[in-house]
């Protein structure tokens, strides 16, 4: 039996030691490939798809690298599907970020900013970007939520967030000034705006149950 | 169910090793930074920050080697500042595995600096390092603050609160704000000046310098505004632990992360 392998698409944007390091800590003998080469991500086992900044650079350059390609393959292929932050905005319709980027349109949604004057229920102010621990509500049952509580707090940084279109993919929902999708599910793909590789005990259980996962949505 | 307020422990390293001393019950080696990094993480803290305070370039390798072994253990959020210069010390420490970068003198030396910086890696990892002393109150009597370098001593006529606005201008993500005045004193953050920068920003404000209890925590978010508060000697001395001081936060009604 061969390693099973990882794959964490690096196309430039941002640091990617953290997630190959809490990789290699949750995974025992996992192979970790950091790489922008075709054959080496189609062939692993499983896919991290991260992001960070803003969306038009990371959409330059994966549409340059022809990752989105890439990544749309290997989801087609049913290989279990990790986009962390502006992995996940990317596999969107469409960004408003920098006057409006049109994204994968792998899942059907827009990705919204949370405003120059978000407040609060009670009129506070909110600072953008969203950023620190916020809980997550586990909207529905999924293998990535394994010895997870409900409601655990994972850590985001980020000023734009998904609206899917298809409520029923709907996997986390989190509360910044308004309800948003912070986990999205679809067969092979799972989707999160926070960053587990950041989010300590339970971004590590995410990790290890992901690198679990046959990529099956039901538990 | 909302963001909840951070903490943050700072550790002050010189030539790999936590100075300001360090000293918790049950560690001997009380001056390894990488042992200090994974003991608050395992109390829960929010994020670390890492001050390098060390002076020569062959000690700063020493540094970049700290931080990728704190990195390859912890994971939460790692803050380092100090000697951040230009664009290739910001991609050395993120290669090293830092989230985010503090950036103090260079950016005033070079506003342009920060924009540059954060074109390059994002916002999400520039932090604006900010050392500020009260000082005469201008003409209409209102209060002034003022950015000071070389550890408080010396003045640049700068106002705090408009170079904060600048500096978010310009892409920072963050505001790292230390009160010259209250630094080691333990007598509490400076929460006029803290809530004046956070009411006019956008991005988040951590506040620092003074921390002598958990009821100056309590009062940096409440009457400073501030959305982390970071502090050292109370947690390297062992008065407290990270888990006392988010209780106790948390019995005075702010959103903590327990």
């Amino acid at each position: 039996m061969t390693t099973p392998s990882v794959a964490v698409i690096d196309y430039g944007m941002g640091n990617l030691h953290s997630v190959a390091s809490a990789l290699a800590k949750v995974g025992g003998d996992v192979e970790i490939r950091v790489t922008d080469e075709r054959a080496q991500i189609i062939s692993a086992d499983r896919i991290i798809f991260p992001g960070v900044g803003a969306i038009r650079d990371c959409m330059g350059e994966i549409r340059r690298l022809k990752l989105d390609e890439v990544v749309n393959h290997c989801i087609d292929a049913g290989k279990p599907v990790l986009a962390v932050c502006v992995g996940m905005q990317a596999l969107m319709t469409r960004s408003e970020e920098n006057g409006g980027v049109d994204c994968f349109d792998t899942i059907a949604g827009q990705v919204r900013f949370f405003g120059e004057n978000h407040k609060d229920a009670d009129g506070n102010k909110l600072k953008v970007p969203h950023m620190g621990w916020n809980n997550v509500v586990q909207k529905k049952a999924h293998p990535l939520w394994k010895d997870i509580a409900d409601g655990s707090r994972f850590y985001f940084v980020h000023s734009y967030f998904v609206q899917a279109e298809d409520e029923s993919l709907v996997t986390g929902t989190s509360d910044y000034g308004r309800e948003f999708h912070s986990v999205l599910s679809r067969d092979n793909v799972f989707a999160a705006q926070f960053h587990p590789e950041k989010s300590g005990e339970a971004g590590l259980q995410l990790l290890k149950n992901f690198l679990d996962w046959d990529g099956k949505p039901s538990p | 169910m909302a963001l909840a307020k951070r903490i943050i422990p700072c550790l002050d390293v010189d030539n790999g090793r936590v100075v300001k001393g360090v000293n918790f019950v049950d560690i001997r080696d009380a001056g390894d930074p990488v042992e200090i990094a994974r003991r608050y993480n395992d109390q829960g803290a929010d994020e670390i920050t890492f001050l390098d305070i060390t002076a020569t370039h062959e000690e700063r390798d020493t540094t970049v080697h700290t931080v990728e072994q704190i990195a390859s253990e912890v994971f939460i959020p790692l803050t380092v500042g100090g000697g951040i210069r230009e664009l290739k010390d910001i991609r050395n420490m993120l290669n090293a595995g830092a989230d985010k970068v503090g950036i103090n003198s260079a950016a005033i030396k070079n506003p342009e600096f920060v924009k540059a910086a954060a074109d390059k890696f994002g916002s999400q990892c520039i932090v604006i390092a900010i050392d500020a002393k009260q000082v005469e109150p201008n003409a209409d009597g209102t209060p002034r603050w003022e950015i000071f370098t070389h550890g408080g001593r010396r003045a640049t006529g700068i106002d705090a609160i408009e170079w904060a606005v600048r500096m978010v201008n310009y892409g920072a993500g963050e505001i790292l704000l230390t009160s010259m005045d209250r630094d080691g004193t333990k007598n509490g953050f400076d929460n006029d000046l803290t809530s004046r920068i956070s009411k006019a920003v956008q991005v988040p404000v951590i506040a620092s310098g003074g921390v002598g209890n958990l009821d100056h925590l309590v009062e940096g978010v409440t009457k400073g505004l501030a959305d982390a508060v970071l502090a050292a000697s109370i947690f390297h001395f062992g008065e407290y632990t990270v888990p006392e001081a988010k209780k106790y936060m948390a019995e005075h009604g702010i959103e903590m992360r327990l």
